[in-house]
């Protein structure tokens, strides 16, 4: 599979490493956290890793150190796009530099140790620095690094199924809620024409009319709201013949928000990240079309987070009657 | 039910939990008969697997006793007594269509979660984290099989728990093992680590047609199991030995042909690297250890295979590209594709070819697992294999 997202963003420029800040950033966000929980959970264990003496004092320190870059972690991933919480993490090497420079002098640490942690520090800290650099650049001109000017994603799978086949089952556009996550119901209306109602956040719903504006049998459809959507968005998805068989298929979604309340609330629908939904409904795709239905896990089957066991009947939205349905629709086909 | 429950690193308690249910039309649900802790199983059990929330349900090695069918089910039936593959393959997607059930495109629900960290997602596996599909896992009384046609396989009357059992992954791991060394007569394979996936790689040589065995590993009473009971043709102490230099003594300086890494991300080591990685471990710098791993690529012999089966989890450092490019060697690894080996092997069982009961020293009930993995962890006891029984 690949992916890209773009952001309309014209005062955006990307190099080298730093090509995607966000995710360095979040990936130093989960460092945070890993760090911050060995910090608290075996002070006395690091404490001798990185060489200093496992005195209260010290373990004390740690354990502060501990809370404060799982607060930091936890701050950048809640706001990967954001630059504040990766200078509050800048200022936080700073701090653990001075830390480890007071050890590095103390006669009861071993100075090897702690010289290879200041090390490890200095080079966290270069990455974060740069990191946060390039956040604040690429966000200069929007609040918060929310898109500015609409969303645009593309993702592409493939399939072991015939292109006819796959053309055909979304050519109907009422089997999109089947895999679309985020959708709640997609009813035909003419040849050209179908309503969508999508759900938003607090239980509400977002709804427009689309109309197909390109239809090429086996190859395209493309489609767009109509005027009147509470959110215009417009979409296609090309089938190609895999090399070595089976089929690949390309979509392209692009969403503008509108202002106002609206597209708090559309930012939301569709999540942080939009090509990770597209993706994931993508996948959904690919199991409706080889397996005939979406495939579950104990954790993925109910609303929300969900540990790996299995979940009690309650919390199972309608999973009975969507298995009698699927069979039934898995004998005729 | 009651079921082994991860609760944060080194803490895992039974706990009563629901009991699983259908979720997709070909799902078995299964009375588990006997189950299995496993050396990655460990590596949750430590905290290195990334993913993992308490109050999952843990355990991939299982069998048991068909109790529920799901409605689009067709070669299993009630009552009958299946073993089960660790990885959930569909049988349907590309991979699983060339036999590589372990990187099946369809069974990880969570898969976006698994691009992340690895670029492309691999199979679902029971009991093995949300990075890998959030499935509860067989170290329970009951556990929900998905694609029931595709991988668990009947265990013939009469062949008890304990031969067939660990055809859910030990057994065709160790033999993937081998299988990727491409063994020719007269090969000499150098396996690392005498745990349980180790003895069965050092067998299954011998089935694959190597002329020597030696095993590598610091627990004299492993050593000691490999000599017995994998009849391997020399052992080596790394903790009494350079295995480097041992192992150019054992095969005339070249080096062995094939070199197996049944240890995985937690290696352990007697040097001055093992405090090195554990020290960027610690730091979060470097995921895994990966000394086994660097061993076994110095070792091989020029031209040969490493065959890597230990688990590893992100990334490592200070690999020894350079001796694996200069000296043209081939690296082969990979989660168990389980379904391949099953049926060959169930043959090879039944013909008396191997006993796979052989790695088992300790027979808990399934109450006792946390003593299981405690043992199983420090090796105290002699601990080899730990089976689970409801
Ligand atoms: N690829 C797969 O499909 C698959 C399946 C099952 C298990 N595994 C992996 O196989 C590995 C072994 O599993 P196990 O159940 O045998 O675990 P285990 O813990 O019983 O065995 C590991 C052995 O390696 C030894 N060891 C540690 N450091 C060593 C070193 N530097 N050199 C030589 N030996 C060393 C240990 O002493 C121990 O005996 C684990 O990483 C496990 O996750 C892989
Ligand atoms: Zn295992
Ligand atoms: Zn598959």
């Amino acid at each position: 599979m690949t992916t890209a997202t773009h952001r309309t963003d014209p005062g955006g420029t990307s190099q080298g490493l730093f090509e995607d800040p966000e995710r360095v950033a979040r990936g130093l966000g989960w460092f945070s956290i890993g760090l911050g929980l060995a910090e608290l959970g075996a002070p006395r264990g690091l404490a001798r890793m990185i060489g200093v003496n496992d005195d209260d004092d010290n373990r004390n320190t740690l354990f502060a150190l501990g809370l404060r870059e799982i607060a930091s972690g936890v701050a950048v991933l809640a706001r990967p796009r954001s630059a504040l919480p990766m200078w509050n993490r800048v200022g936080g090497d700073i701090m653990d530099l001075a830390l480890l420079g007071r050890a590095l002098r103390a006669d009861s640490s071993e100075r090897n140790r702690v010289a290879a942690a200041t090390a490890a520090v200095i080079g966290v800290t270069v990455l974060d620095a740069l990191t946060a650099q390039k956040l604040h650049a690429g966000t200069r001109d929007g609040a918060d690094g929310k898109p500015h000017g609409g969303i645009h994603v593309t993702r592409a799978i493939t399939l072991t199924r015939p292109r006819e086949e796959v053309y055909w089952f979304w050519h109907d556009f009422e089997n999109l809620p089947r895999f679309m996550e985020h959708l709640e119901s997609v009813r035909v209306l003419d040849q050209n024409r179908s309503h969508w109602t999508a759900r938003a956040p607090a239980g509400t719903t977002v709804e427009w009319d689309a109309e197909i504006t390109d239809d090429r049998p086996n190859e395209l459809i493309a489609w767009r709201s109509l005027p009147g959507a509470d959110v215009s968005n417009m979409g296609s998805v090309r089938f190609l013949d895999a090399p070595g068989g089976g089929t690949e298929v390309r979509v392209e979604l692009r969403y503008d928000p509108p202002g106002g309340k609206m597209a708090a609330a559309i930012a939301k629908l569709f999540g942080e990240e939009p090509s990770l939904q597209l993706s994931s409904d993508l996948r959904r795709f690919k199991q409706v079309m080889e397996l005939g239905e979406v495939v579950r896990s104990d954790a993925t089957v109910t609303h929300g987070p969900h540990p790996a066991r299995p979940p009690e009947l309650d919390e199972i939205p309608d999973a009975p009657r969507a298995i009698e349905q699927e069979a039934l629709e898995g004998a005729i086909r | 039910m009651k079921a082994v429950c991860w609760e944060g690193k080194k803490n895992v308690r039974v706990e009563e939990v629901p009991d699983p249910k259908i979720l997709n039309t070909q799902d078995v649900i299964l009375r588990v008969t006997s189950t299995a802790i496993c050396g990655s199983d460990l590596h949750l059990y430590n905290g290195f697997v990334p993913g993992m929330e308490r109050g999952d349900v843990v355990g991939h090695e299982f069998m048991g006793e068909v109790m529920e069918v799901g409605p689009a089910v067709r070669n299993l039936k009630t009552g009958d007594r299946v073993v089960v593959p660790f990885p959930i393959a569909c049988g349907e997607c590309a991979m699983c269509r060339q036999d590589l059930f372990s990187v099946c495109e369809n069974s990880n629900p969570n898969g976006w979660m698994a691009e992340k960290l690895w670029g492309h997602s691999p199979a679902g596996i029971f009991g093995y984290s949300h990075l890998l599909g959030g499935f509860a896992g067989g170290q329970a009384e009951y556990v929900r099989v998905p694609f029931a046609d595709v991988g668990p396989i009947k265990v013939p009357d009469g062949m008890p728990d304990e031969q067939a059992l660990f055809l859910s992954d030990i057994f065709p791991t160790g033999y993937m093992g081998a299988d990727m060394c491409n063994i020719k007569p007269g090969d000499v394979i150098a396996v690392w680590g005498a745990g349980p996936v180790g003895l069965f790689a050092m067998a299954s040589a011998y089935l694959l047609g190597a002329e020597r065995v030696i095993a590598i590993d610091r627990f004299p009473y492993r050593l000691q199991m490999a000599r017995e009971r994998a009849r391997v043709w020399e052992t080596i102490n790394y903790e009494e030995a350079s295995v480097l230099e041992r192992l150019n003594e054992l095969t005339g300086g070249r080096g062995p042909d094939a070199c197996i890494d049944a240890v995985g991300m937690e290696a352990h080591g007697p040097t001055a690297m093992y405090a090195y990685d554990r020290a960027k471990q610690a730091l979060m710098l470097e995921t895994d250890r990966p000394i086994a791993l660097r061993e076994a690529v110095q070792a091989c012999r020029n031209g040969g295979t490493v065959s890597v089966i230990g688990v590893y989890g992100g990334f490592i450092d200070k690999f020894p590209m350079g001796s694996l490019m200069n000296r043209s060697l081939t690296i082969r690894t990979g989660q168990c594709h389980v379904q391949r080996y099953m049926r060959p092997l169930l043959e090879r069982i039944q013909r008396g070819e191997i006993d796979p009961s052989f790695v088992i020293t300790h027979r808990l009930r399934l109450e006792d697992a946390p003593r299981g993995y405690d043992m199983f962890l420090h090796k105290r006891d002699n601990c080899e294999k730990v089976v689970l029984t409801t």
